[in-house]
Order: structure tokens, then sequence, then C-alpha cells
């Protein structure tokens, strides 16, 4: 199948996108102008005056000196790329290959996109339509190639689709500029009034680069769709991506889930049957007012369960807004990798950390309230209570060192030690009474101590000397002090866990 | 004969739990060994499948009660599987769950700052079938969420621990039991100084099916052991004055 594209072109895109910020200047001839060496320059003009036959380069003295009442405006230099790349991306709903064209078009690579408009001439009159109800003069054209459609789009007012195989004729009488060719080239051609491509099409391809350069042939073979012409989409689309178009507006959140079902169905079969799996995944819609939504989601272990994806996909679904209604709807793979064909048991028994329903938990929990808070927990090779554990980085992390069970550890732990009124007696015996939160605890048994240093060359600070105790009614702590006893000042006490 | 009609008999009570609508333990080929406490259960066994709610009056409590849970879950674990632990900050001290047979590797704690999600990612936990024990530390649940999460549980055959410090209102719901866990005085062997095993006083408030009761177990060499003598909670000054 021949490729197709399409090419669209705003002639007053600067100028429109004025009269759009001020409806009053929609029937008064206006121009933009831009300073060039020491005068100014119209740069951009809009449709009234083209009427009057002022074009783009003349300074605006001149201009002003034919037509006196004309306004003038700074130029944004920046402003056209800017509004055809916003442009371009709202034309993904008509093609996923959507380029940007400087200064004044864009590229759509419409192969095998048009029959879902029934047909191409009404799938250009839908483009035209479309971004003509946005306020802009729009022209476009369709052919094999791009260098074609270009050419029809700006210099052939009649014709808006060249059918496959016809742009040979379709060029015939057209102008040589129409070929995209330099300004030297030109002037060339027009002195030697070559003014029609018919004039030097059927010359010798060795004459014609002997007189004109390669670049000249290159332009004529890519019009002619001898040569391949390459564009730079906007978007780089996606290699798993699945398209759904709807005629229909989609208003409801039943239609949003419908979509997204039939989308993750494609998507998921086609990654089977590929044997490969996605990590990641987005899932955008195209509202009808140009705004797009995207939301995105991501796995812990490569998987192509539409119905688990579809679980991750419905906690965020309500971020989208129809608003007026939303006629595309593009769901886009990244992070394909090869997944293993798994065996399914024939029952279920209990599943183990790596097992897939467990990862499937934490996919659900970690896209509703972030991974950072989803933990497993390792020994470390620490006496510090506090760094007696680390975090897994990764759920099915094994155990370098196991868990110590020599020493009793309280089993709920404060996560910064808190202070207490002590009243112990010295040299090193554990504490009679204790203070915390403004209880009086009467200590009956005790254990201890037993000092922890602290990891000098982790961290500075005194020793802590720990003791389990427990009072009369039968709970049970972990305290200890901070440092040695000195002459001049009392020890710190602290309360740091509750044994069970 | 007297023993066919025993049989008879506990096989009739089964029948009338079924029929009561007691889905617990259904399709669980584990038991939990408590002791004495078995006999306080709907067919003499812990309810598997179901959720229990843990109620902590005091932060000593709660120590208490996450030690009694460990061992719950640990014999729940026995057979394989994770256990999720939800809660807002984490509280406890993985190592020391070793002590009470819980690998702490195995658990998947999970911490959510909202209490809106902690309902959810509880009842999603619970929804997952194949995890071995759900434990949530909620504050407070009411009858409808909690019924939410029974539905969930009567699907999944998970079993579920709701752990609830200092409640405001500890109100009506529908877990299948409610137990209080409350620190003992230790007593060590020969009268050696220093602290003995973990003891604690076992109520258990509330149980569908079942008859409620209070006993006093000590956790020791791995396992729960009932203790006979009765433990005086008087303080020492007042026996002084009496």
């Amino acid at each position: 199948m021949s490729k197709r594209f399409v090419t669209i072109w705003f002639p007053h895109l600067k100028t429109n996108w004025f009269t759009r910020r001020q409806p009053s200047l929609y029937n008064t001839p206006f121009a933009l102008a831009l300073p060039d060496h020491g005068r100014m320059i119209v740069t951009a003009v809009n449709n009234v005056l083209e009427k009057e036959g002022i074009q783009a380069g003349i300074a605006v003295a001149d201009a002003k000196a034919i037509f006196p009442g004309l306004k003038v405006y700074d130029d944004k230099p920046e402003l056209s790329i800017k509004l055809l790349k916003a442009f371009a991306n709202y034309c993904i709903r008509y093609s996923p290959v959507v380029a940007v064209d400087p200064p004044d078009g864009l590229i759509l690579d419409a192969t095998g996109c048009s029959h879902l408009w029934g047909g191409d001439l009404l799938y250009t009159t839908a483009i035209i339509n479309r971004l003509k109800s946005f306020g802009y003069d729009v022209k476009a054209g369709m052919a094999d190639t791009i260098g074609a459609a270009w050419a029809i789009t700006r210099f052939d007012a009649t014709e808006i689709v060249i059918h496959s195989n016809q742009q040979y004729f379709a060029l015939l009488f057209l102008p040589p500029v129409a070929l995209r060719l330099d300004q030297d080239t030109l002037e060339l051609l027009d002195k030697l009034g070559l003014r029609q491509i018919q004039n030097f099409i059927g010359i010798p391809r060795a004459a014609l680069k002997r007189r004109f350069g390669n670049h000249f042939i290159e332009r004529l073979d890519q019009a002619l769709g001898c040569k391949e012409e390459m564009i730079h989409p906007v978007q780089e689309p996606a290699p798993y991506h699945e398209r759904l178009p709807c005629p229909e507006l989609i208003l409801t959140r039943t239609g949003i889930e419908i979509a997204l079902q039939r989308l993750l169905e494609t998507l998921c079969s086609r990654l089977q049957r590929e044997q490969k799996g996605l990590r990641y995944a987005s899932f955008t819609s195209y509202r009808v007012d140009g705004k797009t939504q995207k939301i995105e989601i991501g796995t812990n272990r490569v998987t192509h369960n539409s119905n688990h994806l579809f679980k991750l996909f419905e906690l965020k679904l309500d971020t989208i807004e129809p608003d007026l209604g939303i006629e595309l709807f593009i769901l886009q793979a990244f992070k394909i990798e090869e997944s293993q064909p798994m065996q399914n048991k024939i029952w279920s028994g209990n599943c183990d950390l790596n097992d897939i329903k467990v990862s499937e938990f934490i996919d659900r929990v970690s896209n509703r309230i972030g991974v950072n808070n989803i933990h497993r927990y390792l020994p470390d090779e620490h006496y510090w209570p506090e760094r007696s554990i680390r975090l897994a980085s990764s759920l099915d992390e094994k155990m370098s060192t196991s868990w110590k069970t020599d020493k009793s550890r309280p089993i709920q732990l404060l996560s910064t030690p808190e202070r207490i009124d002590v009243t112990a007696p010295i040299p090193d015996y554990p504490p009679m009474i204790f203070r915390y939160k403004g209880k009086l605890h009467k200590i009956k048994n005790a254990d201890g101590p037993e000092r922890i240093e602290t990891e000098w060359w982790l961290e500075k600070g005194q020793h802590r000397d720990y003791y389990s105790v427990e009072d009369e009614e039968g709970n049970r702590y972990w305290l200890f002090r901070l440092g040695h006893y000195t002459s001049d000042q009392k020890p710190q006490w602290f309360i740091h866990g509750f044994f069970a | 004969m007297q023993l066919k009609k025993a049989d008879i008999i506990t096989q009739l009570k089964k029948d009338i739990l079924l029929l009561k609508g007691s889905k617990c333990g259904i399709g669980n080929t584990i038991q939990i060994k408590l002791g004495s406490i078995d006999d306080a259960f709907p067919n003499g066994h812990f309810p598997l499948g179901a959720i229990h709610e843990f109620i902590n009056e005091k932060v000593e409590y709660a120590a208490a009660a996450k030690g009694f849970i460990s061992y719950l879950v640990s014999a729940l674990m026995k057979a394989g599987g994770t256990c999720i632990w939800i809660c807002q900050t984490i509280k406890v001290f993985p190592p020391s769950l070793k002590s009470f047979d819980l690998e702490p590797d195995k658990i998947i704690f999970v911490n959510v700052q909202k209490e809106k999600d902690l309902l959810w990612v509880t009842e999603e936990a619970l929804k997952c079938e194949g995890i071995a024990a759900v434990i949530a530390e909620l504050k407070e649940i009411n009858l409808i969420e909690s019924r939410r999460l029974q539905l969930a549980v009567e699907k999944s055959h998970v079993t579920g621990f709701i752990i609830r410090d200092q409640p405001r209102d500890i109100g009506i719901n529908a877990c299948v039991s409610r137990w209080k866990i409350s620190p003992l005085p230790s007593s060590s062997e020969n009268n050696l100084p220093g602290i003995g095993f973990p003891r604690w006083n076992i109520e258990l408030l509330k149980i569908r099916n079942g008859k409620p009761g209070a006993w006093i177990m000590e956790w020791s060499y791995g396992k729960l052991h009932p203790v006979s003598e009765q433990i005086t909670l008087v303080p020492q000054e007042e026996r002084k004055t009496g």
C-alpha cells in the first residue's frame, strides 16, 4: 500500500491568532512588523490587507504610504512554532504521526487513516473544517508524497486530494516554487523561461543535475515519489499502542471504561502473542475542544493481564473530565519486556512474596498511595536498634544475615526515644520508679543493663545502657540511660519501647 | 452407644452453625491450637477466614496484643504465604516478631497516611486471595465499614486482624470476635531476679456462635501455656493497709 500524506497550510497563522485575541480586528487591516537593519519590516499581513495588495517583506513606512490607516503590531517570532506545535498535538486525533513544517504548515502521515472518516476527501475536509472552526484560515491537500501535497496545498486552488500515483499529472501546471526550491534556483529557472513544472519535468535528469545541482533533483524526486522523505513527528508513537476513535462523542464514565477495556484487550492479546509484557502504560483521551488528558500507571512486574491493568487505570479514571465529549482514546505501552509464559496452577494455594496476586495488590496500592509507602524490612548487621533493620530494595530481595533473637527486643519501638524522669540508685542499678506521660510506674522486676555503643564511624554521641523493666501492673518497658554518670550533671533517661 | 451419641451431637452442632450462616474456616486446612481457649470457639477451633478485633485501651495493651497476634499469624504462615501489615506509621519493631515465631522479612508493611485510604487498602488486601493474614491498625471502624471487610473475607478466606488503639467509640461491628489482651506481672522460675516470660490476660469479650471468656496465658518456649495460679493484681500498699 502506498503512503498518503496530508499537508496543512495556515496562510495567516499569526494574524489569525491576533484576530482571535482581539475580535475587533476582524475586518480592519493590520500588519505585524519586526525591526530589521534599522527599519521596521512587515512580517505578516492579515487577509484584509492582503486583498489590498500589501505583502510581507516591505517596509512599514512604505505600507503606511500606500494604506494610511494601517495598524501595526509587534511580531512575536516564537509564536508561529508554538501555535504549530499546539495544532500538531491536536491533529494526533487524525493521525499518529504529525510533524511541524515551519514556518506555517503541518505534515500528517495519513497512511491508512482516511477510511475511518469515509474516504480521502471527507478526511481532508474534516480536518480543514475542524481547524477553520478555531478561527484560522486553513488549506490542506492530500497526496502520495509530501512534496506533491505541499505543492497543491499552496499553489492549486481547486484540488484537495490527488489520487494514488497521480502526482505527476497534478504537478504539471504548477510553478517551480511549488517544489520547495531555494531562491537562486527559482531565479535561474525564471531567467530560462521555465515557469511551469511541465517545462522541465521531461528533461533528462543528468542535464538538470548539471545545471541546477543535487538539491533540485532531490526535491523533484521527493515530489514525484521516487525518493522517500523523512519527517520528525511531534510525538513519537510508541511501538505498542492502540487507538480508538469514537464517531459518537464519549461523555460518560461507562463509555470511557468500555473504551479502556477494549484498548487493553487488543493490546494485551498482542503482547501475549509476542510473549511480552509491559511495565508502564499511559491512557490518553482527546477532547473535542482540543484538550488532552493523560493517566499513567506503572507495574512492579511485567504483565499482560488486561483485568489487572484495568483495575490500575480505574483508580485514576476520575481525573478524566469528558466535558463536551471525547473523540479519541490512545493507549500506549512503554517499557516492554519479555515475559515468561506462566502455567496456571490447578488449585491455588497460599501465595508467596513473589506471587502474582501479591504483586498485583502492591501495584494497586502503590498507584493510589505511592510506592514509597510500601516496605519490607531485612536484618542489618548493627547493634544500634534504629539501624538493626533496613528497607529491602525489592520484594524478592533475600536476607544477607539472619534475625538475631539472643537479646530480647521490644515489640513496639518508639521512632524517637522519649525523655522520662527516673529515680535510680547508682552506680548502674535499674531504676526504681519512673514517670512517663504523667503516670508513675513502680518497677518490680528488671533486667540489664545491656550497653549498646554508638557506631562512631557513622554517628557521634553517647552510648546507651538499656534496661528491660516490669512495673507492678505487669507492663514491660525498654528504658535506657544515655552516657555515663558524671559529677556535674544528672544522666538522661529515655523510654524506647514496649515489650509484649 | 454413649460415644455415638456424642458424635451425633457434635455433628448436629456443626450443622446448626452452617445453618446460622457461619462460613468461617471453610476451605482452610490450617488449625491454630490455643489450648483451653479453643473451647470457646464454634467447632472448637480458631475461626479463620474472618475478621478479629483487638481493643487496646493503653499503649502497653497494644504491645501485648501484637505479641498475641504475631503468634496467631505465625501459625497461619506456617503453610507459606505472606502477611500484610497496614498502619499509619510503623510502630512495631520487626526483629522482635521473630521471638513470636513470625518471619519479619515475609511481612509487607504498608504505611497509609489518610484514614480513608487505610480502609481502602485493608479491603484490597483482604480481597487478595492466598495472603495468609492481614493486620490493620485502624483506630475507628463502624458497622458498615466492618461489614464491607467481612464480605471481602468471605470470598477470599483471608484472616484479618484489626488492632484498635484507644478507640473513641468501641461500638458494634461485624467482626467475628473482640479481644482484649493485657499484660500481667511475670513470674520467673525459682524466684530468680529479672523478668520472666510474657504473661497475658486474654479476654475474649465477644465471639460469634461461641462462648466469651478470660484466660491467663504465658508465652514461653514458642508456645502458649495456661497459668493455673491466681495472680493478685492488688498493689502492695493496699495489701498492707488491708
